[in-house]
């Protein structure tokens, strides 16, 4: 369906103007946001954007290159707790913050070294004891402030006079946003991008062809850790605290949740799924039994059996059992996500009434 | 569970601490052995029978031993309904895929577990005390640890013998070797694979009711112990039963070696240096044959 005719369709920032049109609409409404919306739903936004900017980040990795990692909450906190101690000794804000990702990216690299010998399950573990190492050395080490964390600095950029501390912080994390995207997906096209996907078509393939794995497979390490070490600088910033303990498993999984619910190897998927899991996970945490009682017909009912057999304080866990369930169903029925569903109904519309 | 004294000391309780390591190490390889899956949910699924154990027990009101079995009973039962109702549905999985298949597999249990009993951590009344000690030689060897030691050690003989002079345990191994061939020589795959995954959830459950009383029953309380397993199993070569009891003695000695001389604080990241250095050296693990995957 999505056959390129020519060299020059391959070249294209869009491939269609619908696309290009509801891009253009999208940058402009993320554009006038800041002067219409209020600050909760610009925290909501830039929270949003960091998911995003982790998801592209973490799907060069799993959907081009085919490398699995558990462990980028480990890389988040890298880039959170780099730019929060290197503008403490004094450096401005947008120079730490993409300092950090080089630091990052750098542990992505030492990672992605023993990745050339490892597949599928050893990397998985791997990658995972990487994440829980990082989290136990920023909650341990009082290099790093403990268990408590840095304290962060005060966000001292203004983008516009008269902004406000969350308008000129939304204004970071969607442009950067924004440009990560446009990177990512000018990146795969390249040679290099290209090299990515051979190499998770079969690395034996594309090493004969003469893609050298040792250079490409840690590449897309460093670069996944790049995007996702800039998202963890923002996001200290947008919590306005570095809590280590918060940089756990649950967080990688939630990460490769966000890529495999969108859809691995397309640019559209992780995006979806981001912001899927992180509406989901703002609704769900503060989810409360009053909001059981308003289910229609048997509400109190529910309630009730809910306060005799489980905890009221657990009920933020839910959104665990609701991710895992998603993921499970998603890899059952539909293991390209959310964007094989956009796949699939674009073209049962397209051949409509046949 | 003293971690300070002399090297002895510290080498028994490695031991102690390595056994549970190991039967986490058994209950993975013995999936992987069948169905070449990697059970990210091993850890969860034992908290989950802990948990059980604990609420049959304070609860229910039933006596210690008939507590226990009714868990790992649970356990099993936990295990086969995974297999079945999870892993057997996917089409084509891939390895990426069902590595996500056991991940949310394992969202679910822990969601679950502390949606249920809350995060709070909780106590497990058991008839042996940790505090009650045997001085053997200098070395102060509490009852828990003592009867840890004893019944991994069981836990793994039985395994063992199940596993290699067993014709299920034949059945397992040629699971995983050539299951097209398996099948035509009549052994009934699924069951057999469904039969592993309740096998290894019943090691994994012994391993969570050995933790919980050592430590705290909690939802995280398996998390740690869960990747020193993974470590010990992939020391060992990922195949080898052997290799996974060996591995889990090693990181437990390691560990306890390091605590000693270096710092308890950084323990945790003990098992991934291991593994780091393990397949930098001998991708294969210590005590597998190597394999070659065919193009």
């Amino acid at each position: 369906m999505d056959m390129k005719r020519s060299y020059y369709e391959d070249l294209r920032l869009f491939d269609t103007l619908p696309l290009g049109l509801w891009l253009v609409a999208a940058t402009v409404a993320l554009a006038a946001a800041p002067f219409l919306l209020g600050n909760y739903v610009l925290y909501v936004l830039g929270y949003i954007a960091i998911n995003v900017i982790v998801a592209i980040g973490l799907n060069v990795l799993v959907g081009y290159t085919g490398q699995i990692s558990l462990g980028h909450a480990g890389f988040f906190a890298i880039g959170a707790y780099a730019t929060v101690l290197l503008a403490n000794v004094g450096l401005p804000i947008l120079l730490a913050l993409p300092l950090a990702a080089l630091i990052a990216a750098a542990f992505g690299f030492l990672l992605g070294l023993p990745a050339l010998r490892l597949e599928g399950p050893y990397l998985a573990v791997v990658t995972l004891g990487f994440g829980l190492a990082v989290e136990n050395i920023f909650a341990k080490a009082s290099v790093f402030g403990g268990a408590t964390g840095p304290a962060v600095p005060g966000f001292g950029v203004t983008f516009l006079p008269g902004f406000s501390r969350e308008q000129n912080l939304y204004v970071l994390i969607v442009a950067t946003a924004g440009l990560s995207l446009l990177a990512v997906r000018n990146l795969i096209r390249t040679r290099v991008g290209r090299a990515f996907i051979a190499i998770r078509d079969s690395d034996v393939a594309a090493s004969c062809a003469g893609v050298d794995l040792t250079w490409y497979k840690t590449l897309a390490f460093a670069v996944s850790a790049f995007f996702t070490g800039l998202a963890g600088g923002l996001f200290a910033f947008h919590l306005g605290q570095v809590d280590p303990t918060s940089f756990n498993l649950m967080l990688s999984i939630l990460f490769l949740a966000m890529v495999v619910i969108g859809g691995v190897g397309s640019i559209l998927g992780p995006v979806l799924g981001a912001v899927a899991i992180s509406l989901l996970n703002l609704k769900l945490k503060g989810l409360k039994m009053a909001d059981f009682e308003q289910i229609p017909l048997a509400g109190p009912d529910i309630a009730a059996f809910l306060g005799r057999h489980f905890m009221e304080t657990g009920m933020a866990n839910i959104q665990f059992i609701v991710y895992g369930t998603i993921l499970v169903l998603i890899m059952l029925f539909e293991p390209l996500g959310l964007y094989g569903l956009w796949i699939r109904g674009k073209r049962y519309w397209r051949t409509w009434p046949f | 569970m003293s971690a300070l004294g002399s090297l002895p000391q510290v080498l028994f309780s490695g031991i102690a601490a390595g056994s549970v390591y190991a039967l986490i190490a058994l209950a993975m390889v013995t999936i992987y052995r069948t169905t070449e899956v990697l059970n990210f949910a091993q850890g969860d699924m034992a908290m989950m029978s802990t948990y059980v154990a604990l609420a049959l027990l304070v609860a229910g009101g039933l006596p210690f031993f008939g507590a226990l079995l009714l868990a790992l009973v649970f356990a099993a039962a936990l295990g086969a309904f995974a297999e079945f109702a999870l892993l057997r549905r996917a089409k084509e999985p891939s390895v990426l895929g069902l590595i996500i298949i056991t991940l949310g597999l394992e969202m679910i249990v822990f969601g679950f577990a502390s949606w249920k009993w809350g995060g709070e951590p909780r106590d497990m009344p058991i008839p042996l005390s940790p505090t009650d000690v045997v001085v053997v030689g200098g070395v102060i060897m509490s009852h828990l640890e003592l009867a840890t030691i004893a019944i991994a050690a069981t836990t793994i003989a039985a395994l063992f013998l199940f596993l290699n002079r067993s014709k299920a345990g034949l059945a397992m191994r040629a699971a995983q070797q050539n299951r097209a061939v398996a099948r035509l020589m009549g052994i009934r795959v699924r069951r057999v694979e469904m039969g592993a995954w309740a096998l290894a959830a019943v090691i994994g459950g012994i391993a969570g009711l050995l933790v919980g009383p050592a430590a705290t029953v909690e939802p995280y309380m398996m998390w740690d112990p869960m990747m020193k397993g993974f470590a010990a199993a992939v020391l060992g070569g990922m195949t080898s039963l052997a290799g996974a009891a060996l591995g889990g003695a090693i990181i437990g000695i390691v560990e306890n070696l390091f605590g000693f001389y270096v710092s308890t604080a950084f323990k945790s990241v003990v098992p991934f240096a291991a593994i780091l250095l393990m397949l930098a050296i001998k991708p294969s693990g210590l005590l597998a044959r190597h394999y070659v995957k065919k193009v």
